[in-house]
């Protein structure tokens, strides 16, 4: 079961998360770590989530993680989709879809990397398998 | 301070609907307000309190408006389908610190015959609206890490679908009354892996509504005395995608904070309401609240654990979200009614259970596999 090529929204954007999609029209795609408590996060905030601290700054990622979960969304307006969480390799876990893969193939455990998706705004991150 | 004992439930309505598309909402708010009302014996100008969540239409004032209501306490907490099991707590907080004495709480919608309206956006709203969460993939996703985790099974959690479905097969207004088969369930289309078709509640219009009173209130009525002795609520999500782990819902904080103001434990408990929006929801709750330790819900589901007369633990003996109604997609309305049907010896005499003095009604709102509440009520008669 392939994905098909589907039309994303663009996301809306604010002055909280610009840094995060302009990265990402670069190809980067980055988290935001804390440098009071050292811990990574995501989605993005200005004030770390963990520790309240107002001190983070923008990551990088390897963009590397693993399938933590996931669920194969049989039928849809849009067609099939698979759903889930992946692990990154800096620690935070992040909702996302599993795209450019044969669905019925995924695992628990199984090694994925970013890819980006274009929308009529900037493009968003999905994940496919190694 | 604590709740125990400072409020009744001293009226009842589950609207007998499952398909409304001559109302509208507003209306099934209003009818169901009024059942629960000529439940409890009072009339609505006694009504000096009201709660409601995000399926009122408008919100509050606007209903207390439509309603003709006259108020000194409104709260309209949204936390989805466990909001009315949150507004009971609520109620009680009010009534024993003397801001109503009398509240109405109300849930009715019509999912089966109009759309319902998105939920408002969220802080996460660019980072996760494009990935489809819905509500039948976010429970899969927690289904498929339980079983990776504990080797949780579909039939296991199909045994939950069975003993919802012999439940049913006596309540008349239910929508799905014939008994079903672990087999059924399997062989019923996946859905979102690994949830089957029959892994999933009903879609129904309808509604139910509660009176929750004073201790001196409710002796003065003619109803058997129903009170609540134990609440919790609490919220889970991904909270910044630290240690992520879904496999355990709020529940397990909800839960304890209730068993331990009821000063029961859950063995105790001779009825169990917990809400069913698919057959997962209720494995992990049991789980967490305490019936079983974490990852021994497939064993305790099954072979009928949870068939009234049959099994330990009898739950949702109206045949619930699985088989009864779901109205407005929440389930926590309706998982009280039944608890308080119990309690009151008012439920199916098929279903009945024995001497049932203690019930729970426990239940999650929003979505289990991304940010969710969960609320459990300790219900005693007296």
């Amino acid at each position: 079961m392939m994905a098909e090529q589907k039309k994303y929204p663009a996301p809306q954007q604010n002055p909280e998360t610009k840094p995060f999609w302009d990265a990402a029209a670069q190809g980067k795609f980055l988290i935001k770590r804390c440098t009071a408590c050292g811990e990574p996060h995501y989605f993005p905030r200005s004030i770390c989530p963990f520790c309240f601290s107002d001190q983070t700054v923008w990551e990088e990622s390897s963009g590397e993680g693993t399938i933590y979960t996931f669920s194969l969304m049989r039928k849809s307006a849009s067609g099939p989709y698979a759903i889930g969480y992946v692990t990154l390799k800096e620690g935070p876990s992040l909702q996302t879809n599993f795209v450019d893969c044969d669905l019925g193939s995924l695992k628990i455990g199984q090694k994925v990397k970013v890819v980006f998706k274009p929308t009529d705004g900037a493009p968003l991150p999905f994940f496919t398998p190694v | 301070m604590t709740i125990k004992g400072k409020a009744y439930i001293a009226g009842i309505y589950e609207h007998p609907t499952r398909h409304a598309p001559d109302k509208s909402t507003a209306q099934l708010h209003a009818e169901v307000a009024k059942g629960a009302i000529e439940d409890a014996g009072l009339t609505k100008a006694d009504i000096d309190g009201y709660f409601c969540a995000g399926d009122a239409p408008g919100g509050a004032w606007p209903m207390v408006d439509y309603l003709g209501l006259k108020v000194r306490h409104i709260d309209s907490t949204e936390t989805g389908g466990c909001s009315y099991i949150i507004h009971l707590g609520h109620a009680a907080e009010a009534i024993a610190a003397g801001k109503c004495s009398i509240a109405l709480i109300t849930l009715a919608g019509k999912p089966r015959t109009s759309t319902m309206p998105p939920r408002a956006a969220g802080a996460e709203q660019d980072f996760e609206a494009a990935y489809g969460a819905t509500t039948h993939n976010a429970y899969g996703m927690c289904a498929m890490r339980h079983m990776h985790d504990y080797g949780t099974t579909s039939e296991q959690l199909a045994w939950i679908k069975v003993a919802a479905s012999h439940h049913a097969q006596y309540n008349p207004h239910a929508m799905l009354k014939d008994v079903v088969t672990v087999e059924d369930v399997l062989n019923s289309p996946m859905i979102s892996d690994p949830l089957h078709r029959l892994d999933c509640c009903v879609v129904s219009d309808g509604g139910g509504a509660l009176i929750v009173t004073t201790p001196e209130i409710a002796k003065s009525l003619k109803k058997p005395l129903v009170r609540l002795i134990g609440h919790g609520e609490a919220m889970k999500g991904p909270r910044g995608g630290k240690d992520l782990d879904l496999t355990y819902s709020a529940g397990v904080w909800s839960g304890p904070r209730a068993f331990e103001e009821a000063g029961v434990t859950p063995k105790d408990i001779k009825y169990a309401s917990i809400y069913d929006s698919f057959t997962i929801t209720v494995l992990m709750q049991l789980e967490d609240i305490g019936f079983c330790k974490k990852g021994e819900g497939g064993k305790f589901v099954a072979d009928g654990n949870l068939i009234s007369g049959v099994g330990k633990l009898p739950f949702n003996t109206d045949g619930g979200g699985l088989c009864s109604n779901h109205p407005v997609n929440r389930g926590g309305m309706t998982k009280i009614i039944e608890a308080v049907r119990q309690l009151r010896g008012e439920a199916h005499p098929k279903v009945q259970v024995k001497n049932c003095d203690l019930a729970i009604a426990h239940g999650t709102g929003g979505l289990l596999g991304v940010r969710h509440a969960a609320s459990t009520a300790i219900l005693e008669r007296v």
